[in-house]
């Protein structure tokens, strides 16, 4: 397994910090198929820390989210939440997909209290759900259009909404599933640097499934790499850089270098 | 590296506004005031004015001086309406068979809606019930009439059945495919969200069909009117089928047309009433 530097005594100290999500050893087989989509993925998620899950279309990378997110139990291996076995999705995990899923009947703010009074979520006074529907709606910077339906919102207004909706629930974890990929690079770049906002404003720990390496650099303090098939890890990458990352082009440009080498490297190995 | 933060990126109409900048002045208007809809709204009054005075020639100027048909001239039939309806009986069988109306949409709505539902759910049963929905489709309601009579007894049940039973198939068939057309994503969200079975049929799969419904229930009521009238020419005392029974018996020709001219004018409104439903429950999803 490739490692890379720019360890420091930070990422230590994370690492040393029960995980808010660990994986063992979990393999994910659907049923009909011969082989595995994924095999042996081991993975600790630190409290606080923003981790990429980078690879190419198709290697399992959406099937890994929705076993991390408990959507799908795995086929073998455990998942665990602060150390408790994840049984069925947790109130305290959100997910966002590439589709921001905004149900168009309803108003922006009541898209964000979507499921905030659901049986299995944690009951709370409707004083105390505006409350939080006000402030994500705030956070993600959209109080002005909180009366407009989705179908008056642009693209990036719509994955705001999206994210500001996952932000309602005060999440432990967020989820990430290619939440930028349908955005034009403008809107993109805008959504990354609310992503590092939020993330740093609510103290959240997040997984971000992406194929696009400069995101990954930009928003992640580690970089799993994804690849063959069944899809394992096949490269890690600790970045410590300050946040936003736009002056640090040069160290990132040597991990995107390392990352491209090691994709090629085991290109052949899937072929196999 | 310096970013600019723009505020927000733009919104359909702004796109659609940027791409004909001539187009782009003030706020968009509703569809209702645009002078397209206008245009169409005149064309739509004039053809009605057309039919008016087509029925006029046909029998007013164009017949024969003492010929029958002079009896359903709009000339009389148009006063006579008024005057009915001024009177005590013609609105107690309008409300009668307005009544039946709502009875039978309600049954239908009962049992077609959840069977719908089951029906665009569950692939299987959608083949397994196919043909035989084909079928039973095809079988004018009034059939089942003598059936109905013996099963149901006299008086208003029969006809809540046949109207029932004509009205579902629309539903039935406008919700399973409501279903889907559902999109996978909201079924995602409510997953994720760890949304119980009746909390995703409550806040997602309901509301999502909901225009699907209301477009069948649009096509049931104009099926519904139709039937309606025949249905009551047999074995009740009230009711618009009835009435024209009656007028006919009676030989009052003139109340007859204007009871013709009456059923029109209800359906026509029923249908608009639909129309106005469907527009107002799906107003925030169109772009």
């Amino acid at each position: 397994m490739t490692q890379l530097a720019f360890h420091t005594s930070r990422h230590e100290a994370l690492a040393l910090e029960t995980p808010v999500l660990q994986a063992r050893d979990v393999a994910l087989r659907y049923p009909g198929q011969s082989r595995a989509t994924i095999e042996g993925f081991d993975f600790a998620l630190a409290p606080g820390e923003t981790v990429s899950l980078l690879g190419s279309s198709g290697v399992g990378k959406s099937s890994l989210l929705r076993v991390l997110a408990g959507l799908q139990s795995p086929t073998s291996g455990t998942v665990t939440m602060n150390g408790a076995p994840l049984d069925g999705v947790h109130p305290r995990v959100a997910v966002a997909f590439q589709d921001p899923s905004l149900l168009p009947w309803l108003t922006l703010e009541k898209n964000v209290a979507f499921g905030l009074d659901f049986k299995h979520q944690p009951k709370q006074s409707r004083t105390e759900s505006e409350a939080r529907v006000e402030m994500a709606i705030r956070e993600v910077g959209l109080t002005q259009s909180r009366r407009k339906f989705p179908a008056e919102l642009s693209g990036g207004m719509a994955q705001r909404t999206a994210l500001a909706r996952c932000l309602a629930r005060k999440p432990e974890i967020l989820l990430l599933d290619e939440p930028f990929g349908a955005l034009d690079e403008v809107t993109r770049t805008e959504m990354q640097h609310l992503l590092l906002k939020v993330v740093r404003d609510f103290r959240t720990a997040a997984i971000l499934i992406t194929h696009d390496i400069d995101e990954a650099l930009l928003v992640s303090d580690r970089i799993l790499l994804l690849g063959g098939a069944p899809a394992s890890v096949i490269g890690e990458w600790r970045i410590d850089l300050p946040k936003p990352r736009e002056d640090f082009i040069a160290e990132l440009g040597a991990i995107r270098v390392d990352i491209l080498s090691t994709l090629r490297d085991t290109a052949p190995r899937r072929a196999a | 590296m310096s970013m600019s933060w723009p505020t927000d990126s733009f919104t359909r109409a702004e796109r659609r506004a940027l791409a004909q900048p001539d187009r782009a002045t003030g706020p968009a208007k509703p569809q209702w005031l645009t002078l397209g809809a206008w245009r169409n709204t005149a064309l739509g009054a004039g053809g009605l004015l057309a039919l008016l005075v087509l029925w006029w020639l046909g029998t007013d100027v164009l017949a024969s001086p003492d010929g029958f048909i002079r009896h359903f001239s709009p000339t009389t039939a148009i006063p006579k309406l008024i005057v009915l309806l001024s009177g005590p009986d013609l609105p107690v069988h309008i409300l009668v068979s307005l009544r039946r109306v709502l009875v039978g949409l309600g049954l239908a709505l009962l049992v077609g809606v959840p069977l719908g539902l089951a029906i665009g759910s569950f692939q299987r049963l959608n083949s397994a019930t196919s043909p035989a929905f084909q079928f039973l489709r095809m079988i004018s309601p009034l059939s089942w009439m003598p059936i109905a009579v013996m099963v149901f007894g006299v008086g208003d049940d029969p006809i809540y059945f046949m109207l029932a039973f004509a009205a579902v198939w629309p539903i039935v068939l406008n919700t399973a495919e409501g279903v889907r057309r559902l999109q996978p994503a909201w079924l995602s969200l409510a997953s994720s969200l760890a949304a119980t079975r009746w909390e995703t049929l409550w806040h997602v799969i309901l509301p999502g069909v909901l225009g699907h419904v209301l477009t069948g229930l649009r096509l049931a009521i104009g099926i519904v009117w139709i039937v309606l009238v025949p249905c009551e020419m047999l074995g009740v005392s009230a009711g618009l089928g009835y009435f024209i029974l009656d007028t006919r018996d009676r030989l009052a020709y003139s109340e007859l047309m204007a009871t013709v001219l009456m059923i029109g004018l209800l359906g026509f409104l029923l249908d608009a009433g639909a129309r106005a439903l469907y527009r107002l429950a799906t107003r925030s999803h169109a772009a």
